[in-house]
């Protein structure tokens, strides 16, 4: 128990070094309720740098949204939360990335549970060639559970976190590609939830649905971010504007302003920022 | 004059591409009648000894009577093995050069090789397999250091294919499943390979296909002239078909007598293969099927 005080003591001392270096970057910072943070991150793929010395504290729950220009990293940066990067041969980081208080890049940590309490939903949905209860599953399967009732219960539990249960609850058992893009889109957010992550990553989750379907993720989005933490990477201003608490933006590899969403969009500090959301260019 | 000119190339335009696409249909053309040719001859010569009785009793009299039992069996035991040896060894190859190994010089050089051994004549995989498998593994002349050889032929083929069924599955649904925490290996199991199965499968009988009608990679490593028993275990040496229509028609003391065995034997071999990728086309549809619905 004295152990796990003493823990707790440095992990918030340390905090509040952090907090003390970063105090220009975050308004309002809280340290107590950090769920990512980003120190002085440099990434590479092979010789080419694609983020410049980012650093950023995300609260957690609520939804910190990522905009700016194609090509200016904000997805490398959403990849580099759960360690996809690791995937593509070639990179290389630097800098330190600490979620609930572990770096997820010291040696030791393992990508597994990581990549399991930080679930991810892509720009294209992605459903395996399954049933809609076997890509709910597929998940808690991989991670150990056989019991049919409790896969049962989380296959129904999952579905209506996605808001798609009562559309599919008849055909659980009918292929996943036959639902809409957007219904498969929610089926991937669902099927994210299923194992239980904390923080919930999303790679331009709309781009690729229709506007209604990105109504309806955007209201899921809201409700999951009672519960969740949402790093959402978006084309769309507007979307970013809607739905997100915090907002950063990025261009070429570099994160710009990083403040409340109100603030960004109604008075930015950096004239870049502000050129961009007027539309001056990107 | 603009639009005569226009006008003229658009017909000279059309003038090639007509010349163009009767000299690719005039190569397909000329493609199935050989084929037609090949399979007609055989079946005229052949067709007349087939019966029951040329399929399940061995030779006679000097192997100028009876049937072709033994180098029927011998040769669906030979691919047994051959299946057994170099499917799994070839799939998981292609596994590893797919999904595990970090690209580069090193996968590069490998890939290299394997084309390289696709190219090798089969007559040297056989003096291989003597050496290797008959001589130094001490198989001595038999059905599994044959199947060892023909399995080696066949594992570029094997490999190949596994590899392009294997590239064919989308990265997105990796990337899925790498995300929700699966690990390499699952995400191979669970997601990539039911995904590519009927690619591989087909692929390999294939090549399978391929190897069954081989001769020279099993002349010298067990397949027997004339055997009046089965073979009844992996070191016994056995009958072929191929080696058997490559003696009924070059070597036996009395060939004119012998000739239409010889053409009954081309006819059951060519059938043979001819199952063999009947069956492959005809799983890839299965697959494909259940591929289009989703499951």
């Amino acid at each position: 128990m004295q152990i796990f005080n003493m823990g707790i003591s440095n992990a918030s001392r340390i905090e509040k070094d952090v907090v003390l270096q970063s105090k220009a970057l975050i308004d309002e910072s809280d340290s107590a309720n950090c769920e990512v943070r980003v120190e002085n991150l440099n990434f590479y793929y092979g010789s080419k740098q694609a983020l410049f010395d980012v650093s950023i504290e995300i609260k957690e729950k609520g939804v910190a949204a990522l905009i700016g220009p194609s090509g200016c990293g904000k997805s490398t940066f959403l990849r580099v939360l759960n360690r996809m990067n690791d995937l593509i041969s070639g990179t290389r980081m630097e800098g330190r990335v600490i979620i609930h208080n572990q770096d997820i890049y010291s040696p030791g940590v393992d990508v597994v549970e990581l990549r399991k309490k930080i679930g991810m939903v892509f720009q294209q949905p992605n459903p395996f060639p399954k049933s809609i209860y076997d890509n709910i599953a597929y998940g808690p399967r991989i991670h150990g559970v056989k019991n049919r009732r409790q896969l049962d219960q989380v296959v129904e539990e999952s579905l209506r976190g996605g808001a798609l249960w009562d559309e599919v609850k008849d055909r659980l058992h009918e292929p996943a590609l036959a639902l809409s893009g957007g219904q498969q889109q929610r089926l991937c957010i669902a099927r994210a939830l299923a194992v239980q992550p904390r923080i919930l990553l999303m790679d331009e989750p709309t781009s690729a649905v229709d506007p209604i379907a990105t109504q309806r993720i955007e209201d899921l989005i809201r409700d999951l971010c009672q519960n969740y933490t949402i790093i959402i990477v978006t084309h769309n201003m507007q979307q970013a504007a809607r739905i997100s608490d915090y907002t950063g933006f990025f261009l070429q590899g570099e994160m710009v302003e990083w403040a409340k969403t109100s603030k960004i969009f109604t008075k930015p500090e950096d004239q870049r920022t502000e050129d961009y959301i007027t539309g001056r260019f990107g | 004059m603009k639009d005569i000119a226009a006008k003229r190339r658009v017909q000279e335009w059309r003038g090639s591409e007509i010349i163009g696409f009767w000299l690719l249909r005039f190569s397909l053309i000329l493609v199935l009648i050989i084929l037609g040719l090949i399979i007609l001859d055989i079946v005229i010569k052949g067709a007349g000894v087939i019966n029951w009785e040329f399929i399940t009793t061995a030779p006679r009299s000097g192997m100028t009577e009876g049937g072709i039992f033994p180098a029927l069996v011998g040769t669906i035991y030979v691919t047994l093995i051959t299946i057994a040896f170099a499917v799994p060894l070839g799939v998981a190859a292609a596994i590893y050069l797919n999904e595990y190994a970090v690209q580069g010089r090193f996968t590069r050089l490998i890939r290299m090789s394997l084309r390289n051994l696709a190219g090798v004549p089969s007559i040297v995989f056989g003096l291989f397999g003597m050496a290797v498998f008959v001589k130094m593994f001490g198989f001595g002349p038999s059905l599994i250091a044959a199947g060892f050889t023909l399995g080696l032929l066949t594992l570029p083929v094997t490999v190949t294919a596994a590899e392009e069924a294997l590239v064919t599955v989308p990265r997105a649904y990796r990337a899925g499943a790498f995300a929700l925490g699966a690990t390499r290996w699952q995400v191979v199991r669970s997601v990539v390979l039911p995904r590519a199965i009927p690619g591989i499968l087909t692929g390999t009988i294939l090549g399978l296909a391929r190897a069954a009608g081989e001769t020279a990679p099993i002349l010298a490593t067990g397949a027997a002239f004339f055997l009046p028993f089965l073979p009844d275990s992996v070191k016994s040496q056995f009958m072929a078909l191929p080696y058997h229509l490559f003696i009924m028609s070059t070597q036996h003391h009395n060939l004119a007598v012998v000739r239409p065995i010889a053409y009954g034997t081309a006819l059951v071999l060519v059938a043979l293969v001819c199952m063999l990728n009947l069956v492959a086309v005809l799983l890839r549809k299965r697959y494909r099927d259940r591929v289009e619905k989703g499951l």
